[in-house]
């Protein structure tokens, strides 16, 4: 079933300043910016899709590739940093065999690595989709993802 | 049971405590008094913003008893309901544990880590529900927007100007003067901005004050709006803050409701209405002309500033853009007036600063202070000191165009002239504490890569200039460093910061400079003993356990991950260097601290 990226599109006015907007609800809603939709919506706003693709390519939330199932966001901000997200971010590309920015080959999982939730008091923090998981360490790492994990078998 | 008429159970619903799974505790509550027939005059629920001590959540706050209760699960509420609520009795066990004092504290204020606070931007959230106007107005919402409509604009300008008040964005800009010279150009139409795209790591003030009272930066906007003589605002917010953005969202359609949005304002003849535009998680859109770009529907590249953006910012009009803390300090400001502000901190730093205060430190939250409060005083008096008493090494500020603070500074009063004279900046507010765990080469090279990433590319000098620190810093962590690295380092640095158009590129090289000020041992050791004594730069380390000190107690040995340690009870342990991973985690658990770290381990 193809992507209804047009619906998105033409709920905004035909106006530049809404491009990154539109883009955003596009990845929200299908995980990655496909490149129909892009020379859909330069046509839509009368703009060169060379702008279009400098937007999507700029802006770190929109992605041109698919993404998994379960976005993991693993905070390296600085709080999180000092206490040890580097030694959880390992063991997390690890057990997933994949690389910041990948998606695990089961498509169920890819991993982020972003700077500052603003969850400082929790660090260190991974976030899975939009639930945050405090305090982390090595072994919650596993157990996390064994979770998700089930839950595919079972679901 | 009357006497629960006037009672109010908060819980604290911001991101911290939600991520604690405050929502179930709140929705626990709801159904166990919804089904309590006992009790016949139920207490007021709310759930409201970021109550500050964000590591001790879910925090419950109970009114008008005082009761504050950290750490609540939903297997709590039951107790608190039989208990406090019916019986009028403490749940001893969840108050707040006060590590200063050794004592449980019934109420918050008494804590030490509220002690020392004075909320004016922070002074609604926790007790209020942010999703409820009227709750807003209950505490004196919107009063302060009656009476800047009554008011002349260049009077509303004047006070602000009078207060001293600067931009808490990271700067300090006097917010007085860019309101006046914004309202002195007569091009229509003007805008009015809220940066609300934080993004320096370790600080949340902003996500906290969008969160727990969203209407105060609204009410702040509109008073700037209507002295400026602008008629449209925005609110730039990091899409990654859903629940800001909701909440937000939420307040600008109550506050259109009430009529404080819109045509004629109270009937003021004043039009002004807001709109949200979602950041796209760029580090450098947090720079004003940036920012602007990226509303317009560009690339969010900064320009140069020739021409101020009070001149000519968004769409080349005339803009006031202002951080949401600075937002938050205005309806305060005309309420009470400047006199009472500038009564408040010290000579040119006026009023409080929200930090967040995090790292290695036993409370780690949101806290508001005088200005010129000293850093000991925010470290050990608020926060509470090092975890495990370990000694203190330096504080990082101003995020990652701040610097390191060391140990000689820490009388040092907080303010933005203080920390600019010694080599660091308030920035948005981050107070990242570090302990004598953490390498400040290891913390230079973490600058060095977020800004690498971050750099929009457009300089060259902070494009390649930035990754070139980044690759030196890498080869010193990793024992390939030289001694000349450290001129080499300089010199760039130097280069970087003289060359580069905007504010990111300017103040990149600071966590290094700062780090090679005070902190140069630490580079040489990294160089010429080849040792990391943090224990972070894991080709620098190497752990052993000292003979004279460990009595044989096997807990290194039952939490090393890879066993790599042997020994029998009561005898001396061994750590096999060859299968050791390098996690510290023996280091961190020996109650003696016999574990010592090397250097690098040299080839037999």
């Amino acid at each position: 079933m193809s992507f209804v990226y047009e619906e998105i599109i033409h709920g905004y006015p035909k106006e530049k300043r809404y491009t990154l907007a539109i883009l955003q609800d596009i990845q929200k809603r299908n995980g990655f910016i496909p490149r129909e939709a892009m020379e859909y919506l330069s046509q839509y706003l009368g703009l060169p899709v060379s702008n279009i693709y400098s937007i999507a390519t700029f802006y770190k939330a929109l992605s041109l590739k698919p993404k998994g199932k379960h976005i993991i966001k693993v905070c390296s901000g600085t709080a999180c940093h000092i206490r040890g997200s580097g030694t959880i971010k390992e063991e997390l590309l690890e057990l997933l065999g994949i690389k910041p920015g990948e998606t695990s080959e089961d498509g169920l999982f890819s991993v982020e690595v972003v700077n500052c939730l603003g969850a400082c008091a929790l660090a260190p923090v991974v976030v899975i989709d939009d639930k945050y998981y405090g305090n982390m360490t090595k072994d919650k790492v596993k157990s996390v993802i064994d979770q998700y994990k089930e839950e595919r078998v079972h679901g | 049971m009357d006497r629960n008429k006037d009672r109010r159970i908060l819980v604290c619903c911001g991101t911290g405590c939600l991520a604690n799974n405050s929502y179930n505790v709140y929705l626990k509550f709801k159904e166990r008094l919804s089904e309590d027939a006992e009790i016949e005059v139920k207490p007021i629920m709310k759930s409201t913003g970021c109550n500050g001590l964000c590591e001790k959540g879910p925090v419950v706050k109970i009114l008008p008893d005082e009761i504050s209760y950290f750490k609540v699960t939903v297997d709590d509420v039951g107790e608190i309901v039989e208990k406090t609520i019916k019986n009028f009795e403490t749940v001893d066990r969840l108050l707040y544990y006060d590590t200063n004092s050794g004592k449980r504290i019934k109420s918050h204020k008494e804590a030490s880590f509220y002690k020392g606070q004075l909320k004016i931007a922070l002074r609604n959230i926790g007790e209020i529900n942010p999703l409820s106007i009227e709750d807003y107005m209950e505490r004196g919402g919107y009063k302060a927007l009656k009476k800047a409509l009554d008011m002349k604009p260049e009077d509303i300008i004047r006070e602000v100007e009078l207060s001293g008040l600067r931009g808490r964005g990271g700067a300090g800009f006097p917010t007085g003067v860019k309101w006046r010279t914004c309202s002195e150009y007569k091009d229509q139409p003007k805008y009015v901005v809220c940066n609300g795209d934080e993004g320096d790591p370790g600080a949340f003030m902003d996500r906290s004050i969008m969160e727990g009272d969203p209407n105060t930066v609204i009410e702040g906007m509109i008073i700037c709006g209507y002295a400026i003589g602008a008629h449209r605002g925005f609110l730039y917010i990091r899409d990654e803050y859903e629940l800001a953005l909701k909440n937000v969202r939420a307040a600008i359609d109550n506050a259109r409701e009430k009529g404080f949005l819109g045509k004629n304002i109270l009937n003021s003849g004043f039009d002004f209405d807001l709109e949200i535009v979602r950041g796209g998680g760029a580090f450098v859109c947090g720079e004003s002309s940036a920012l602007m770009a990226s509303i317009e529907g560009n690339v969010g590249e900064p320009r140069a500033k020739y021409i101020r953006s009070v001149e000519r910012g968004l769409w080349d009009k005339p803009t006031v853009l202002n951080n949401v803390e600075t937002w938050a300090n205005i309806p305060p400001i005309i309420i009470n007036g400047w006199k009472w502000f500038k009564s408040i901190g010290t000579e040119g730093n006026y009023g409080t600063k929200v930090f967040s205060l995090v790292g290695k430190v036993k409370n780690t939250g949101l806290v508001e202070v005088p200005m010129g409060t000293t850093l000991r005083q925010l470290v050990y008096d608020i926060g509470g000191g090092i975890i495990n008493n370990r000694p203190f090494k330096a504080v990082q500020t101003g995020g990652p165009s701040g610097g390191c603070i060391p140990k000689e500074h820490l009388d040092i009063p907080l303010d933005f002239d203080s920390l600019k004279a010694i080599g660091s900046m308030m920035g948005s507010g981050g107070v990242i504490v570090m302990d004598d765990t953490t390498c400040m080469v290891d913390v230079a090279r973490y600058y060095m890569n977020f800004l690498a990433e971050e750099s929009c590319g457009k300089c060259t000098t902070c494009r390649e200039g930035i990754r070139t620190m980044l690759h030196i810093l890498t080869n010193i962590t990793e024992g390939k460093g030289e001694m000349e690295d450290i001129e080499l380092l300089k010199e760039i640095a130097e280069t970087v910061m003289e060359a580069s158009l905007c504010g990111l590129g300017k103040s990149a090289p600071n966590p290094v400079l700062t780090t090679l000020e005070y902190f140069k041992d630490e580079y040489i050791e990294h160089i010429a003993d080849k040792r990391c004594a943090s224990g972070v730069c894991k080709n620098l380390t190497s752990y052993y356990i000292d003979e004279n000190k460990c009595i044989g107690c096997t807990i290194c040995s039952k939490n090393c991950p890879v066993g790599a340690i042997s020994g029998r009870l009561k005898e001396v342990h061994v750590i096999d260097e060859d299968r050791c991973i390098k996690c510290g985690t023996c280091a961190i658990k020996c109650p003696r601290g016999a574990v010592r770290i090397g250097g690098m381990k040299v080839e037999a």
